[in-house]
Parts: structure tokens; C-alpha cells; sequence
């Protein structure tokens, strides 16, 4: 790995050595896993592993279920009751896949915004945050692309919803939502192709994962500070840093067994509290169910999809201004994939050149109010679509974009950043070393704290 | 404040999951199922005593056509012996598409089929009805009220079948009937239980409420069979890690120690 030097490993018997002029692979897992990471992470850094075991949950659960799912219209109901009912521990690998997703979108959700507030986006880190909006979307379209899987009421007409925002396009709205159902409504075409796809995508979700790391192993980890490891020297880089194991590993690890324990609590206890009553009722293309939502974490986007209708000013002058073609439904389509996009290009719109908002003050306020508007938004997409719930959701739109768009270059030009420690060594020893420091010369006598 | 928004997500992803079931709510009781919480289990007794209500009274019409009458026997559930699945099975037909030389034939059902469908198209499948309908909502969309008292799906049964006033209109040739319960305040399921229906072998009361909730209850079990197996899994799942997870805060309190040491020896200059 580049840029922090650091030991790397060295074949010493004959048979190690044979293999390494081969194939360098005991080297590649040895300068992956002693990676020197910034000794001051805190515990919002080990959403990476919680994330990686995530894929792994969600691959390993769903490889299984694969082996007794029908992915037919008349039979994949039934099957997913056969798997409930009949396959040895069938129900608790399938609670677990189904909250699965909702862990998996919950800890993404931790770990954007902790980029977000840590400035892990920007420079050199580009990629790795650009990578890491990709595998966003990848999920959301495999979590949605499962949900509509079990065939109830719910997937059906998520399904219909979801697809109808392609026939929003103008002109060739229509034929490319036929062509992703595979027919005029979602049908048994509808059904197979999202299962192929659903099995498909984790694994090119997997590879994306593999460069993600590969990226932030190239430039390093960030850390609270947002200061650089020095890399001058390796005794300098040593004093900034620790290797990846143990001591990383094992804290990551103590995390996720804590993340875990109330993960298994949600699955043993209250399975279903994430899902949506209406999806255990069959697919009937002739009931609407009163109340079409889509899954929590589809929320905060699909609150903005509904922000924009056809009275919002920007709306009526957009309309306008394209002579009728883009209308309100196609406004909030593109609002709605806008929101994602405008995050990957977070490292270009904030102007400051303090990477973390630990030294930000004004920053501050506007990245909490960034979460709670999150908050709203989802909240908000949850709701019924009122007058007040419209507005809700139009000003919380507006703000996320705002936060982008405005906030993060203007805060750039006119915020007086705070002063930020000169090494990470320094922020570690300020953090550690508050107490009266023991004597010289003596050991400590009082055991690991 | 990475603590404080961690819990506001926490709570927030919890509770808007089950912020999504809307529209105007009827009036639901809070019963007191013995299956509610994580120490919940089913009563066997009340269980086959929501089979009998189920068999004598609702099967008339509705339909349980994702349990087989094996599951009958299954610890965790109505535990009926052997030779009385068998017995109850019989009482049923089924269509058997290999009988009279493959042009298929009705037989009494064994232990291995499901119950039969429903008889009028009206009605519709029991099976999954505790997990497809919630019983609570709210307040203001936070999902709160789920998270406290339970999805509700039993609930939602039982008062609904407890739920009629007596009044009756009829609209486009149907006739509906009040009930508290149902949403939009008219059903048009006649009232199916008016009190000692059936007659239970050990004495047990059969006014309108009881009955109702004991045949929510076999309801309960018959769209999650194996909920005593999942809580059990759960605490297993619990446990472990809860010991896993101590056992890792000790490996990396002591692992850290020295590093943590070493900073407090030689302060930040």
C-alpha cells in the first residue's frame, strides 16, 4: 500500500518464498490487515465492519432462502410460507435476511453522515466517497428489487409505483417501463427479472467494497481530526498510528457483538415491527391497498420524489421554461435521484479547506440540522400526502439541497475554522493524557483500565 | 453528540418502519394475549379452544390454506395428539388430482395436507391475518404505540370480532353491519359470534369476548407457528453475543491499555 510507510511482509521460509514469487497473496492479506489506521479513530469508524458483515449476512441468508424460493406470480407467496413454516430454521434465516436490510441501510446511514461531518469526502478521498454513493444506490435497488420478492400486496404495488417514476420520462417514459416490467403491470416477467437482478447485484455490491477499500487504503484512513498521518518518516507515521490488527479489529469486533445482541432482539422479538402489515397478503393487481409506502430507508428520497408537485413555484417555472415536458411527476423523479447525486459531488461544493467539522463551529449547526432534516424527511415520507406533510417535505427538500448547493461552498468562504491539533499523536495524547500524568520512570501499577 | 444522534436514529428507524400503516383506525382493545412480549408463549389450552371456534364457526366461510393439520401436533402450538390430527384432518376433503385415474377426486384429508381455502370468494384466506392487519398506529406517525404494545394483529381480531353494535345498513344491495373495530366503521361480515357458540369440553367461558380472543389467538399461531422457536432463538442469539461482546470489551481494554498509557505518560506538549 502507498502512502504511509509502514513495514511490509517479507517471505522468510523456503516454501513462503516460492509461493510469493508466484503469487503475492499472503502479502496482500498481510499489508491489508496491518494497515497503519490513525490511532484516534473514534467509535464512529466501525461502521465499515458492521457494513462488510451486513454483505456478508444478507449473501449467506439469501443463498439459502434461494434453495426453497419459486420465484413465480402463483407460487412465491406460498414459498416464502413454505420457508417460514416447513424448512428447518426457515423463519429465523428469513427475519434475518428481511431486518438484515434494515441494519444494513441503518449503519449506511451512520457511516455517510459520519463522512459527511469527519469531511471524509474530501480531497484525496474523492473516490472513495464517489464509490461509496454508487453502492448506495446499488442497495437501495437491491432492497427494493427483494421487497417486491415475497409477492404480496406491498411488492406489488411497490413495484408498480417504482417503475411508473421511469414512465415520468418524457417521450420514452412509457417504453422503458415496459421494458423493466417486462409487460404493461408488473407480472411474472416482473417477478423473475427482479430476482435474477436481486441476486445479482450484491455481488457487483461485494466488488464495489473490495475498491472502496482499496481507495482508503491508497489514501489512508481519515480521522476525527481530519490530520493527515505524517508520512516522512515510518517513526513518525508509527507515532500517529497503529496497525489495523489487533487493534482495530478487536474494537471493531467488540462493536458489531453490541450491534448484533440488539439486532438479534429485533429479529427474536419483533420481526415484523420494521415491515409493513399488508405485505403478508397476496398480490392482487385489483385491490389498491390504501396506503402505498415503501421500506424505511427508501423514505427520506421518496419524501422529496413527493415534495415537488405541481403548485411549488420552481415546479411551475421549470414546466415553463421547458415548453411542458418536464411536469411535476418527472420534476420529482429527478429531484429524487438529484438528492443522491448532489452527494457524491460533496467534495467539490465544500470550499473549506478544514476537512473536520470538529474545527467547524458554524459547520456544525448546519451539518446536526442536516441529520434532523433527514430525520423529517423520512418521518414525512411515511405520512399521508397532506397539505402539511407536502410542505414539510418541499422545505426539508429544500434544505438538503440547500446544504449542498449553498451552504457548503458559501460556509467555505465566510466560517473561521477553529485551530486543529498539529498531529494526530497530539490529539490522542490530549485526549489521553488529561489526567495527572504518572510519574517517570515508574510502571503503572494499575492494571488495563 | 454522536451518542445523541445515534439514538435519534435508533429510535427514529424503529419507529417509522411501522409509521406506515394508515388510514381511519377503528377501535382497537389492548387484550392481554399470554403471547405478547419477548417471554410471551402460547396457551395450548386457549389455542385449541380457537381451533374449536375456528372449525365450528369461521371455517364456514374462511379459509387456512397455508397450514397443513400436521402442524397441529408441533410443540408450540394446539400440541394435539397423534391420533386426534389425524381425526381432524379427516373431517375435512381435499381435491386429490391423482385419484379416478388422474382425472382427480375429493378424499378425506390426512395430517400431511393444508386446510382447505375459503368457500366464498368474499372472505379471505386466515392464515396470515394476525400478520397482515395492525391493531395499533401511531401516535403522529412515530410508530410508538408497535413499539410498545405489539404489531396489534391479534388485538385487531379479537375486537373486531367483538366489535359489532348491532346496526345495519345496506349500500348498493350488500348489507354492512356496524362494527367499532373495522375501518370506516362498517363491515360487511355478519356478526359470526353472539355468545356460547360452542361449548368448550372444560368449562371454559364462551361469551362473545372470550371466544373471540381465543380464536385470535389460534389465529396468531397460525400466521407465525413458530414464534416460540424464534423468541427462543432470540435469547440464544442475545446471550451469546452479550457474552461475546463483554469478552471483546476485555481483550480491547487490555489490548489498548498500554497505548492509552503510553499518551498519558508523555503528554500532548
Amino acid at each position: 500500500m502507498a502512502g504511509i510507510p509502514h513495514d511490509h511482509y517479507e517471505p522468510k521460509s523456503g516454501g513462503e518464498k516460492w509461493l510469493h514469487r508466484r503469487l503475492p497473496i499472503v502479502s496482500l492479506a498481510y499489508d491489508t490487515l496491518m494497515i497503519p489506521t490513525p490511532k484516534n479513530l473514534n467509535w464512529m469508524w466501525i461502521w465499515g465492519i458492521v457494513l462488510t458483515f451486513c454483505l456478508a449476512l444478507q449473501i449467506v441468508t439469501g443463498i439459502v432462502l434461494v434453495m426453497h424460493y419459486t420465484p413465480h406470480v402463483d407460487m412465491a407467496f406460498a414459498s416464502i410460507e413454505h420457508i417460514m413454516r416447513n424448512v428447518n430454521g426457515g423463519h429465523m434465516i428469513r427475519y434475518l435476511h428481511m431486518n438484515g436490510a434494515s441494519l444494513f441501510f441503518f449503519a449506511v446511514y451512520l457511516h455517510i453522515f459520519r463522512g459527511l461531518y469527519y469531511g471524509s469526502y474530501k480531497e484525496p478521498r474523492e473516490i472513495t466517497w464517489i464509490i461509496g454513493i454508487v453502492i448506495l444506490v446499488l442497495m437501495m435497488a437491491t432492497a427494493f428489487m427483494g421487497y417486491v420478492l415475497p409477492w404480496g400486496q406491498m411488492s406489488f404495488w411497490g413495484a408498480t409505483v417504482i417503475t411508473g417514476l421511469f414512465g415520468a420520462i418524457p417521450f420514452v417514459g412509457e417504453p422503458i417501463q415496459t421494458w423493466l416490467l417486462g409487460g404493461p403491470a408488473p407480472d411474472n416477467a416482473t417477478l423473475t427479472r427482479f430476482f435474477s437482478l436481486h441476486y445479482l447485484l450484491p455481488f457487483v455490491i461485494a466488488a464495489l467494497v473490495a475498491v472502496h477499500i482499496w481507495a482508503f487504503h491508497t489514501t489512508g484512513n481519515n480521522n476525527p481530526t481530519g490530520v493527515e498521518v505524517r508520512r516522512t518518516s515510518k517513526e513518525e507515521a508509527e507515532k500517529d498510528t497503529l496497525p489495523f490488527w489487533p487493534y482495530f479489529v478487536i474494537k471493531d469486533l467488540f462493536a458489531l457483538a453490541v450491534i448484533l445482541a440488539i439486532f438479534f432482539a429485533v429479529v427474536g422479538f419483533m420481526p415484523n415491527y420494521l415491515g409493513h402489515p399488508d405485505n403478508y397478503i397476496e398480490a392482487n393487481p385489483l385491490v389498491t391497498p390504501a396506503h402505498i409506502v415503501p421500506e424505511w430507508y427508501l423514505l427520506p428520497f421518496y419524501a422529496i420524489l413527493r415534495a415537488f408537485t405541481s403548485d411549488v413555484w420552481i415546479v411551475i417555472a421549470v414546466n415553463w421554461l421547458t415548453g411542458g415536458i418536464v411536469d411535476a411527476k418527472f420534476f420529482g423523479v429527478l429531484a429524487m435521484f438529484a438528492a443522491i447525486a448532489v452527494m457524491a459531488l460533496a467534495p467539490w461544493l465544500d470550499t473549506s479547506a478544514v476537512r473536520s467539522g470538529k474545527y467547524r463551529p458554524q459547520f456544525k449547526w448546519w451539518f446536526w440540522l442536516l441529520v434532523v432534516n433527514f430525520i423529517v424527511l423520512m418521518w414525512a415520507g411515511a405520512m399521508e400526502a397532506t397539505d402539511f406533510i407536502a410542505n414539510v417535505s418541499l422545505i426539508g427538500s429544500a434544505y438538503w439541497f440547500g446544504y449542498f448547493l449553498v451552504i457548503l461552498p458559501l460556509l467555505g468562504v465566510i466560517e473561521k475554522p477553529l485551530e486543529q491539533p498539529e498531529t494526530i499523536e497530539d490529539d490522542f495524547k490530549a485526549h489521553y493524557g488529561k489526567e495527572k500524568p504518572a510519574k517517570a520512570g515508574i510502571v503503572d501499577p494499575t492494571p488495563a483500565e | 453528540m454522536i451518542r445523541l444522534v445515534t439514538t435519534a436514529f435508533v429510535a427514529l428507524g424503529l419507529s417509522v418502519g411501522a409509521a406506515h400503516a394508515a388510514g381511519k383506525a377503528g377501535k382497537i382493545v389492548d387484550f392481554d394475549f399470554s403471547f405478547e412480549g419477548p417471554f410471551g408463549t402460547y396457551d395450548v389450552n386457549q389455542l385449541q379452544r380457537g381451533l374449536q371456534v375456528y372449525t365450528e364457526i369461521c371455517s364456514a366461510c374462511h379459509g387456512l390454506e397455508q397450514v397443513a393439520f400436521r402442524t397441529l401436533g408441533d410443540s408450540g402450538g394446539p400440541e394435539l395428539p397423534e391420533a386426534q390430527v389425524r381425526a381432524y384432518a379427516e373431517q375435512f376433503e381435499v381435491w386429490d388430482p391423482t385419484l379416478f385415474d388422474g382425472e382427480g377426486d375429493f378424499r378425506p384429508a390426512t395430517p400431511p395436507d393444508h386446510f382447505p381455502g375459503s368457500n366464498i370468494s368474499n372472505a379471505p384466506d386466515l392464515s396470515l391475518m394476525a400478520k397482515a392487519r395492525a391493531g395499533f398506529h401511531g401516535p403522529y406517525g412515530t410508530g410508538l404505540a408497535q413499539f410498545f404494545n405489539g404489531m396489534g394483529g391479534a388485538e385487531y381480531i379479537a375486537s373486531l370480532l367483538a366489535g359489532y353494535t348491532g346496526e345495519e345498513k345496506e349500500e348498493a344491495g350488500t348489507i354492512l353491519y356496524e362494527n367499532t373495530a373495522f375501518p370506516g366503521g362498517w363491515i360487511s361480515m355478519s356478526p359470526p359470534l353472539w355468545g356460547d357458540d360452542v361449548e368448550f369440553i372444560d368449562g371454559s367461558p364462551a361469551d362473545i369476548e372470550a371466544l373471540s380472543q381465543d380464536v385470535a389467538a389460534f389465529l396468531m399461531w397460525s400466521a407465525e407457528p413458530k414464534m416460540m422457536a424464534r423468541k427462543q432463538a432470540g435469547f440464544t442469539g442475545v446471550i451469546m453475543l452479550t457474552i461475546l461482546a463483554v469478552l471483546l470489551y476485555l481483550t480491547n481494554k487490555r489490548l489498548w491499555a498500554p497505548v492509552k498509557r503510553a499518551a498519558k505518560q508523555t503528554p500532548a506538549e
